[in-house]
């Protein structure tokens, strides 16, 4: 039975180009940029020098604080500098930048591919292994996963989603995930609910995708507790609250987590870094990247190391077109575009998508005609046309009063506005202004 | 017919007498004792409900004028030293002298100067393309060029350039409220104090980054180098993350530094042409 949530959504064409293309691995890049700050959090710091020598695995900037993550050498070699380069957003950041000489990795990685079912390690073992490891949500929001495993005291968890839904058109680095390793994900999906204590766990897929379904639904039986629950096609799925609502019928509160309702929500990539990281010892120095796009002469999926640069993997991907208008790190819908292309993947990086000029430029704005669609189409049930309006005129009260933090940043008012209206630019600055005060509140 | 008419006037008559007994009464009973200084005050300052001097209008400044026994703190910049000596004759205090300022740019990010590296098709709005990425150029200090000081100044004394891409401040129309000053995402607008005949030395450049990546970005950064500092007589300029600030009130506008900057940085405005040397490149980029 295929189920969905209920309210809101759109449906974009899907333009999955690269479902058909297996993960290819990158070969290494000449020099890495590693960026400290790869994660939601206080960014880490760099234990490394100028000049030292790094292998692969080796731990070179170290997690600061609780909410944060450690970051490990993606390649073998030397350290050319540390110092502040221009990150995807365009503004500088700290970064460790490596220049690749062979590949040594360090001895304690398990490098064989010998597929490890049985978990050995104890709850906080395995807590413990993702928190060194530096792994952070694969879905995009990069939030540390070591502190989604540890459930707060007073709170219970009792199950685990798993998210392969990728609702995002064009990517496809979760599917070919979920083909390619499915007994890796499965098992990894297992590791994530002996850490939480939690018997059952339910992978979400969205119809789109028949052939990972039946391919998980035939590996599932061998693992207790898990199944999988085909979903109907509908962006934003992929949001946690929404893939709750549509798995389970539960409603996460407004300002509330999933853990409210005894949820727990897993990216599939997650569950296979975890997988790893767990039962190969193995860091999160690298991830699958989807580059894609209708002008790209060879689009495909890259397992590509953390700090390549972007343009590498279009070098991959055939170049980039002559007609490219637009360069956009992740999804279309909720991607951003790059000021240049001359920055690193890191590990939030699912996928690098060039559009053609005619289909990247915005269209003129138009004034809002009061015709309703942004709200219909909000899967948070919120007005966005008020939303964005009241950003606009700096009324913070009322947008906090409209709920401007319940906001996703899913981007289906301004997709489908005809009037073709910025509604998300300027509810996101609406919401950051309205969470700063809160901050500022509550300090005072 | 006519008995009709008559009933419905004395009746209202009745009615509106009988009201406005009661009403004298109840204002007699809830009448608020107002000092009348704070309308006299509040007449006298300019009305424009700018904001300016950090009250929520004129009215508020006008009670906290009154309600306070000096002038600490309480200015209004828009009518300045002649609308505070007419509250001080009102309130029959010592009027305080404050230097009027004036708002000064601090980026010459014109594309001349600085390359377009991207292209910005979002909202046009300065505080979203702010929180989105660095820019459309390789600076990320410098101007956006989406017009929210233009759209907060309340006193025309702004318009975008369309050539430079970038804000212009007119000098005569502005009155240092500051709104342009709170509007600018990156803190590009400084008010500074006004000299005589609106002359101005300053750093037209926030850029942090060391010199050459600075240069690399725009022609015309600041890149750090010290000159300036170093001949300066007055201690007036000051050195901090590779990026010159000169304080306008230690400045005796002597001139000696903005020959010195080696990318024009510093913009001398409103001078008379030196004789000595007849092709000052900052000149020709100022007003």
């Amino acid at each position: 039975m295929f189920k969905t949530f209920p309210q809101g959504g759109i449906h974009p064409p899907d333009n999955k180009l690269t479902v058909d293309k297996p993960i290819v691995v990158l070969p290494l890049p000449s020099q890495v940029t590693v960026p400290v700050s790869q994660h939601i959090g206080a960014p880490a710091t760099p234990v490394v020098e100028k000049g030292e020598a790094v292998m692969t695995g080796q731990i070179i900037a170290r997690a600061k604080g609780f909410v944060s993550a450690n970051i490990h050498s993606p390649v073998s070699g030397k350290v050319n500098k540390i110092e502040l380069v221009t990150d995807t957003t365009g503004y500088k950041q700290m970064a460790v930048m490596i220049d690749v000489e062979g590949d040594e990795w360090i001895e304690t990685i398990d490098r064989t591919v010998t597929f490890v079912k049985e978990v050995a390690m104890t709850r906080e073992q395995i807590i413990e292994r993702c928190q060194l490891c530096g792994l952070a949500g694969m879905g995009g929001a990069t939030f540390p996963t070591h502190i989604k495993l540890t459930v707060p005291a007073g709170k219970k968890c009792d199950l685990v989603i798993i998210n392969g839904v990728e609702c995002e058109p064009y990517l496809t680095s979760d599917h070919r995930l979920m083909l390619e390793k499915g007994p890796e994900v499965l098992t990894g999906t297992t590791i994530i609910m002996k850490a939480l204590g939690v018997e059952k766990a339910i992978i979400g897929i969205e119809a789109n995708k028949p052939d990972a379904i039946n391919h998980l639904t035939v590996l599932s039986k061998d693992f207790k507790g898990v199944t999988v629950q085909p979903l109907k096609v509908k962006y934003p799925q992929g949001g946690e609250k929404q893939l709750i609502k549509a798995c389970t019928g539960l409603e996460v509160p407004s300002g509330g987590l999933p853990l409210d309702v005894g949820v727990v929500v897993q990216n599939v990539g997650t569950a296979f870094a975890v997988y790893e990281a767990v039962q190969k010892n193995k860091p999160l120095i690298e991830r699958v990247v989807t580059v894609t796009g209708k002008s790209v002469s060879n689009p495909g999926n890259f397992l590509v190391r953390i700090g390549t640069p972007v343009t590498r993997l279009i070098e991959a991907a055939g170049g980039m077109p002559d007609d490219t208008g637009k360069v956009v790190n992740g999804g279309p819908m909720m991607g951003k575009a790059l000021a240049m292309t001359d920055v690193p993947v890191t590990k939030g990086t699912s996928g690098i998508i060039l559009f053609p000029a005619e289909e990247a430029q915005r269209s003129e704005v138009m004034p809002c005609i009061r015709c309703g669609k942004c709200s219909s189409a909000c899967a948070m049930g919120l007005e966005p046309y008020l939303l964005a309006a009241a950003s606009e005129r700096s009324m913070w009260e009322k947008a906090e009063k409209e709920k401007i933090t319940d906001c996703m940043e899913c981007g289906a008012c301004s997709y489908t506005c005809p009037a073709k209206r910025p509604l998300l630019d300027y509810i996101r600055l609406g919401k950051t202004t309205v969470m700063r005060l809160a901050r500022e509140r509550i300090t005072k | 017919m006519s008995s009709t008419v008559l009933l419905t006037v004395i009746m209202l008559s009745v009615l509106g007498l009988f009201s406005a007994v009661i009403l004298y009464f109840v204002a007699q009973k809830f009448r608020i004792i107002e000092d009348p200084r704070i309308d006299l005050v509040t007449e006298a300052l300019p009305g424009v409900n700018c904001g300016g001097c950090g009250y929520s209008g004129c009215r508020a400044l006008a009670e906290a004028i009154v309600s306070s026994t000096s002038f600490e703190g309480l200015y209004c910049p828009v009518g300045g030293a002649e609308t505070m000596g007419k509250v001080a004759i009102i309130l029959d205090r010592q009027p305080v002298a404050v230097e009027p300022k004036v708002a000064v740019l601090r980026c010459q990010g014109s594309p001349d100067n600085c390359v377009r590296t991207s292209f910005y098709d979002g909202a046009t709005n300065c505080r979203v393309a702010h929180a989105l990425y660095g820019g459309t150029t390789g600076c990320h200090y410098g101007c956006l060029g989406c017009g929210d000081c233009v759209i907060a100044c309340k006193f025309d004394a702004m318009y975008m350039d369309p050539v430079t891409q970038l804000p212009v401040i007119i000098d005569e129309k502005c009155v240092s409220c500051g709104a342009c000053v709170k509007a600018c995402p990156r803190n590009l607008i400084e008010l500074r104090k006004r000299n005589k005949k609106d002359r101005k030395i300053y750093v037209s450049c926030l850029n942090k980054d060391k010199g050459g990546p600075a240069r690399k970005a725009c022609k015309v950064a600041c890149i750090g180098c010290g000159k300036c500092v170093k001949i300066c007589p007055y201690d007036a300029i000051t050195m901090v993350d590779n990026l010159a600030f000169i304080d306008s009130y230690k400045c005796k506008l002597c001139r000696k530094c903005a020959p010195e900057c080696p990318t024009a940085a510093i913009l001398e405005i409103n001078f008379p042409v030196k004789e000595d040397k007849p092709a000052e490149p900052a000149e020709a980029v100022a007003n």
